[in-house]
């Protein structure tokens, strides 16, 4: 390709934080071209962030050479460059206009050319109506756009994102990206970082960080063919499919599978062929990805293989009777009404502040409804709350144990905060260090593990005392595909024993390993079905076979269109 | 320095001062309640101390010695026949001392012995209390004996009459110098508290990255953050000084442009040590905890502001001198108290300043346009 002169270069980079730590950088060297997207992809940990800060000239490398617009980067001219953090960089207390006029006398954007600046990127970012608001009183992914105009008073060379969609649900990533897109036409060189492998499909040129190294740099297409022609897809109804799963992640010709709605997609050995009623699929990027880490973990789940079989039951393990729950004047749910059986993933869907979180709460007890009633495991949270509770396990969104605490400490803070005690404590612990393999990291601290730990040691806290129930907050957002792949399995194997989980996400491949999917627009559900349901009910002539996010998109958007004719 | 990028870093400095209660919390309110604090709650002064009085002897001379006790505005004195039914009290707490008149006093003073003796009791476990009982008792028993002399028509056997004059706080009441000493410590927190808080939660909050990919200049980021609240300490500062004159009562014998003077000074330091503190501590709880080990502290105990220099062990007193405020608060005290003293606000000034000059030159050394 005959491309001009590349906006930024890196050579031979490498840097580390810590002489005993593994290097966040290990030896990269990439160019990023104006007039393209291109995606800095990888999962969390991978070096995504350092790589970016390099870039803007915010931390120093060890080794080899970053060059900006035809200089080291700490001394490129920071006008040409845009920069929007990962936390957006936003004065919460400045109104967005407020912000707007800072970072444009910050840029030196000329006071004549601001009238015109503003309006356009305000229309650009559909906060007009909202100029005079505090920054702080917006929204997840208004925040995000104004973070994007800040970045773009004044038209630079090159843009740097950290991870702007991360946190924002599919709808305003979506408008997001559209607005990025709009300015690589403009011949801007972008560079945007993401967890989510599905964005790296869509970007011209992809770089592929995993634990420090770059393992691809490209046209995305390049490393998704590398897995061309051995991409099936196979169905397996109702619970079967989670056998399905289990027995194809056990044969040795199957490099990778995970769960899709009421299919296995699965990735074959080079040269291997598929199982009989296999029906070919394409290619996506997160296969090649996974066939170039090695391919998914294999064997079963060890969790559920000593897990208590939860014995069977008519009544239903988690039950919300029209729960509502209002804040004030506002209503954050409203008549949120369904039945969980035994053995079920039941997924809680929907954007932000949409009042998936508050119903999610008010089944753990830890919000008391206004209207309406729920029972965890038959025991009703407004009478018996502490037994519900106690039937439950509960994993938080992102790491939330105890950091400054060792793996063995905080084992056995939730060992007691469950009520285990002496000899069931000590085997409980004994089991978990063994099935999650803690054993070399027991004395160290859970703040400093390695993210796949960090998992591991999160799921072994919720379920050491063997809950009927489990409930997950975005469980595996920003792990890599084979932590959240090993995750899963355990998750599969515990609903095998009778288990029943609850998982709220925004974030799509997990809502594929639900069973049932309740979609929850304006503290209202708007949608209550299998995701092959869902996306069967989105299906259009010129769209027969949506993803789950064209699904779910389509569902808010004809909600939204519904209220605004009423 | 670009004008136009140090402008909107200052308006946007000052939005967020006016926007931000916690700002107001420590500018405002807090020097309020200092201020409340030392002008009428805490007092060294000691009026009205209880104490008992054994009057063992009935004679007219010892009862007329009891009565100047009782007339003393000091004590605040309860009568008994012996010392043992007044000990359980100052065990129990309930008196700070015992003074008793022996049996044979009124037939000493009759004989004209040497010296009728009587026996002063402190309580040792509250030594400041203690002294002045003893000093205080002391003094009411040699006015009186005076008093009898001269009753008697015998001149003062004294050659020299000794009569005590307080100099510049002839009250000697001791809110004249806590008042002025406090709106040192109110400087103090909102020069590096504020400081060393409002940089740090720039770092918190990720905006300190955002900024520092702009083509902003350190040292205009720096300077943003010290002029607003250089002009937010003085504002305090004026405030401070109308309640304590306004309110409290206390006099003002100097002038407006010696008040600026010495404060301004003072300002200087305590905003580089809020910005040093704040590139070492990039989170708001560390730059806290250290804004006040290292800044309100010492400035509260080595400054001379309520506890004494002279009167501490010597390494102590060394590490006063390293103390901004221990050349504030005797300025502002003798502002306060006296009048203007130039050649001593210009010593103050001048040392004020050189200490500024050094926490300066360190905070800019160790900022970095880095983020790690």
């Amino acid at each position: 390709m005959a491309n001009p002169v590349p906006a930024a270069v890196l050579s031979n980079v490498s840097r580390r934080f810590g002489k005993a730590r593994a290097p966040a950088l290990d030896n990269i060297s990439l160019e990023i071209r104006p007039g393209l997207m291109t995606g800095l992809v990888g999962p969390d940990g991978a070096g995504k962030t350092t790589l970016i800060r390099l870039l803007a000239g915010l931390i120093d490398h060890d080794e080899g050479e970053v060059t900006v617009l035809g200089k080291p980067a700490t001394e490129a001219d920071r006008k040409r460059i845009g920069y929007m953090p990962q936390r957006f960089g936003l004065y919460e207390d400045l109104s967005v206009i407020e912000n707007l006029r800072l970072y444009a006398e910050l840029r030196g954007l000329p006071t004549g050319k601001w009238d015109d600046r503003f309006a356009e990127l305000l229309r650009f970012t559909d906060l007009g109506a909202f100029t005079e608001r505090l920054a702080g009183r917006l929204s997840g992914g208004m925040k995000q756009k104004l973070g994007l105009a800040c970045a773009l008073v004044e038209t630079p060379e090159l843009l740097l994102l950290d991870e702007p969609g991360v946190g924002v649900d599919p709808l305003s990533r979506r408008e997001l990206w559209a607005m990025v897109r709009k300015l690589t036409e403009a011949g801007i060189a972008v560079l945007w970082s993401t967890a989510y492998l599905d964005e790296a499909e869509k970007c011209e040129e992809v770089f592929l960080l995993s634990e420090g190294r770059l393992i691809h740099a490209g046209p995305p297409g390049d490393l998704t063919r590398e897995a061309a022609g051995r991409c099936f897809r196979m169905r397996g109804d109702g619970p079967g499919k989670r056998r399905l799963l289990a027995g194809l992640v056990a044969d040795p010709a199957i490099r990778d599978a995970t769960i899709q709605g009421a299919s296995v997609r699965f990735l074959t050995n080079a040269g291997a062929s598929p199982p009989k009623g296999a029906e070919p699929v394409p290619a996506r990027f997160e296969d090649a990805f996974v066939d170039r880490l090695g391919g998914g973990p294999k064997g079963h789940s060890l969790l559920a293989e000593h897990y208590r079989a939860v014995p069977e039951n008519d009544l239903p393990a988690i039950e919300a009777h029209q729960l509502t729950k209002r804040f004030g004047p506002f209503t954050a749910a409203n008549g949120i009404d369904f039945k969980v059986p035994r053995g079920e993933i039941f997924g809680l869907l929907g954007p932000n502040g949409a009042g998936k979180s508050t119903t999610f709460k008010m089944l753990c007890g830890l919000l008391t409804p206004t209207s309406g009633d729920g029972r965890v495991a038959g025991h009703n949270l407004r009478h018996s709350r502490s037994a519900a509770r106690r039937s439950l396990g509960y994993m938080a969104q992102k790491f939330s144990l105890y950091g400054d605490l060792s793996v063995r400490q905080n084992l056995n803070f939730f060992a007691g905060a469950y009520g285990l005690t002496g000899a069931k404590r000590r085997e409980a612990l004994g089991r978990m260090v063994e099935i999650f393999h803690l054993g070399p990291y027991l004395r160290q601290n859970a703040g400093g593990l390695p993210l796949g730990f960090k998992q591991r040691l999160s799921l072994a806290c919720a379920v050491m005392h063997e809950p009927p129930t489990l409930f997950l907050d975005e469980p595996t957002s920003g792990v890599d595909p084979i932590v959240r792949r090993e995750f899963w399995s355990h998750i599969n194997g515990l609903v095998e024993k009778g288990v029943t989980v609850l998982v709220t996400t925004h974030f799509m491949e997990e809502a594929e390993y639900c069973d049932r999917i309740l979609v929850i627009y304006r503290a209202e559900q708007i949608a209550l079905g299998s995701p092959d349901v869902l996306k069967r009910d989105a299906a259009t002539p010129d769209r027969p076979d949506p993803t789950l996010e064209e699904a779910f998109i389509s569902l808010i958007e004809a909600s939204e269109s519904k209220d605004e004719a009423a | 320095m670009n004008p136009r990028r140090f402008m909107a870093l200052l308006i946007k400095e000052s939005r967020q001062i006016l926007r931000d209660p916690s700002t107001f919390l420590i500018a405002l309110v807090l020097p309020l309640i200092l201020l409340f604090l030392f002008g009428t709650a805490v007092s060294l002064d000691v009026r009205e101390v209880r104490i008992g009085l054994a009057l063992e002897d009935d004679s007219a001379v010892a009862s007329s010695l009891g009565m100047a006790f009782r007339n003393s505005r000091w004590f605040d004195v309860t009568f008994a026949r012996e010392l043992a039914s007044l000990e359980p009290e100052l065990v129990a707490g309930k008196l700070r001392g015992i003074i008793v008149i022996p049996q044979d006093f009124g037939a000493r003073m009759e004989s004209g012995q040497a010296q009728a003796t009587i026996q002063i009791i402190t309580d040792g476990s509250l030594p400041n209390t203690a002294s002045f009982v003893a000093n205080y008792a002391q003094g009411v028993q040699t006015q009186w004996a005076q008093g009898e002399a001269l009753d008697h028509g015998v001149a003062a056997e004294r050659p020299i009459n000794l009569i005590p004059r307080f100099w510049f706080n002839p009250e000697l009441t001791s809110r004249d110098f806590l008042i002025p000493g406090s709106i040192a410590i109110v400087m103090s927190m909102i020069g590096t508290l504020l400081t060393a808080l409002v940089v740090a939660r720039e770092w918190e909050r990720g905006t300190m990255e955002a900024l520092m990919a702009t083509p902003v200049a350190m040292s205009e980021l720096l300077a943003s953050k010290v002029l607003p609240y250089f002009i937010l300490g003085l504002g305090s500062v004026a405030l401070c000084t109308g309640l304590a004159v306004f309110v409290f009562g206390v006099p003002f014998r100097g002038s407006i442009p010696g008040l600026l003077a010495v404060s301004s000074a003072f300002l200087v330091p305590a905003l580089g040590q809020g910005l040093l503190i704040s590139a070492i501590a990039k989170n708001q709880f560390v730059a806290s905890q250290m804004a006040l080990l290292i800044g309100f502290l010492p400035s509260m105990v080595l400054s001379g502001f309520i506890f004494e220099i002279a009167s501490m062990p010597v390494p102590i007193q060394i590490i006063t001198y390293a103390v901004p405020a221990r050349y504030l608060v005797p300025s502002l005290q003798t502002l306060f108290t006296v009048g203007d003293i130039w050649p001593m606000f210009l010593h103050s000034i001048a040392i004020l300043l050189g200490f500024g000059l050094i926490y300066f030159a360190l905070a800019i050394r160790v900022t970095h346009r880095r983020i790690a």
